[in-house]
């Protein structure tokens, strides 16, 4: 049994902790809230840029779920999808889709959110199996989370459990076609809803010490 | 002022030039790496879409002053290493500002840009970015070690340190190119150009599939989309340099086109068939055979 001064100083630590993170944070980060950035170019220009961002697809290496498994073979000489202009960045700066692959359980929502934020405008989210749609096998788990858009914007499903690489693919010509009609504006609604989403994700995310937002 | 006018034209249709040609090997050469893979792989026009989409991205992040001058210092090396070298012997345009003793500046300029990429990813504050940083400056570091061991080589056989007049020099024939003339120089020459071009086994601190992408893991949307273009004028520049050295030059665009693309694909294939050296195996490397060949090459011309 822990005697009540231990705890006391223990949480003052954790306190301590969080505040000094909070000071750190702020040199490293802007915690300004999103704006919706609407294009600036003219209509046919962004019509041509509409086109270089959908035929330039850079995928976000985080593997969030089981689902993260079907992607690798994605950039084998089976699927081979470089020939559609779909590559792997390592780093959320540089990446434009984020495709969360399976259940997101809340520790990985956590994860999930802070990288999206890190994306830049304009940005993609593909939800990879059921369990992104409606839970799935895990509809009544007591730590992931039921349907993704909630808490973030999703451009495009792939149902299954675990949907084939082919799908996947299928996934992606279906964002082409969203992006090049200019309908994937995913960065904008959570710019315009970013209140509700943020309640939505602190409901889950009970340990919520990080910045509101960071970018 | 005429003069002037006129060198300013020649010297932007030079970039011109030189920048598309560098986008488009980059393109065969993504087309090429796949096939060896026994992938399709990407259209040979995807480097311009990447830069296009870079360009077209609506927001960006800049961590200060450093941070945006990252990516300039990195283009500035590039033009200013291709502007310093003569793209094409005897010709007026591709003459570029190649004057005597250019050679010293133009290694120099090869590390310009380096540095100035690590100040400004130093300054994006992420911890992978030093990480690159480091392993980047060392192994680049290690391989100028024979290339500097065979340009003294190469300065001493044909008493200038001018690029113009070391290919002059190796004009009339194959018998004549350094190749040929100074083997031993153009062995350690070429050894360290395996290092210079970046491609695998000399790849680690760029590559993405180790834990950082390197020095740009910070460096996002307009910012990367400049370090994308100057790759384009980079790897040209520096094969331009390895085939006025070692491979008589190019007295005609074409003719520069087949020994470049001949050159790129040496360290395309040595890069699909060896694995990636990890940052001190690489070093050692380069401080063994190719720095003793490099020494070599200069004793061969002190005695």
């Amino acid at each position: 049994m822990m005697s009540e001064e231990v705890k006391e100083s223990q949480e003052k630590e954790n306190r301590d902790i969080i505040e000094t993170e909070e000071l750190t944070y702020a040199d490293y980060f802007c915690s300004a809230v999103p704006q919706s950035v609407s294009p600036k170019a003219g209509k046919v220009i962004q019509k041509f840029y509409n086109w270089a961002q959908a035929n330039s697809l850079w995928v976000l290496g985080f593997g969030t779920g089981c689902g993260s498994i079907e992607i690798p073979p994605l950039y084998t000489a089976r699927y081979d999808v470089s020939r559609y202009g779909i590559f792997p960045r390592p780093t959320p700066r540089q990446a434009s889709v984020f495709i969360i692959s399976g259940y997101a359980s809340v520790k990985t929502l956590k994860r999930i959110i802070r990288s999206y934020e890190q994306m830049q405008n304009p940005k993609f989210v593909m939800g990879l199996g059921s369990c992104t749609i409606n839970g799935g096998m895990y509809f009544d788990s007591y730590n992931t989370i039921n349907r993704l858009d909630y808490y973030l914007p999703v451009d495009v499903y792939i149902a299954g459990c675990m949907p084939r690489p082919e799908a996947l693919i299928a996934g992606f010509n279906k964002l082409k076609e969203l992006i090049k009609e200019g309908k994937a504006e995913g960065a904008n609604l959570y710019a315009e809803n970013f209140e509700w989403y943020k309640a939505n994700q602190k409901k889950v995310i009970k340990d919520w010490n990080m910045p509101d937002y960071n970018w | 002022m005429e003069e002037i006018l006129i060198k300013l034209g020649y010297t932007l249709a030079s970039l011109f030039l030189i920048f598309n040609y560098g986008m488009l090997l980059m393109g065969f050469v993504q087309k090429i790496v796949a096939r060896v893979h026994g992938r399709i792989g990407p259209p040979f026009w995807q480097p311009y879409v990447n830069i296009l989409k870079t360009l077209s991205m609506r927001t960006s992040v800049s961590h200060g002053i450093m941070f945006y001058l990252g990516p300039v210092f990195r283009l500035t090396g590039g033009i200013g290493l291709y502007l310093l070298i003569p793209a094409v012997f005897g010709s007026v345009w591709l003459q570029n500002f190649s004057f005597n003793g250019d050679l010293i500046l133009v290694v120099y300029f090869i590390f310009f840009g380096m540095l100035g990429m690590a100040l400004g990813a130093g300054e994006s504050s992420h911890p992978y970015s030093p990480m690159g940083v480091m392993r980047g400056l060392s192994l680049t570091t290690a391989s100028e070690v024979p290339f500097a061991l065979a340009i003294i080589s190469l300065a001493a056989q044909y008493h200038t340190l001018s690029i113009t007049d070391i290919v002059a020099a190796q004009q009339g024939g194959i018998m004549h190119w350094s190749m040929m003339t100074n083997p031993v120089a153009t062995a350690a020459g070429m050894l360290s150009f395996l290092g210079m071009m970046m491609h695998s086994p000399f790849d680690l601190h760029i590559a993405p599939q180790e834990i950082p992408i390197g020095p740009p893991t910070e460096y996002h949307s307009s910012f990367l989309g400049l370090m994308q273009g100057n790759r384009a004028f980079f790897a040209s520049a520096k094969l331009i340099l390895f085939m006025n050295l070692f491979f008589g030059g190019a007295t005609s665009i074409p003719v520069m086109v087949v020994k470049t693309f001949l050159l790129f694909m040496f360290c395309i294939f040595v890069g699909v068939v060896f694995p990636r050296y990890k940052v001190e195996q690489a070093i050692r490397w380069f401080l063994k055979v190719p720095t003793l060949i490099g020494i070599l090459a200069i004793g061969i011309y002190a005695l």
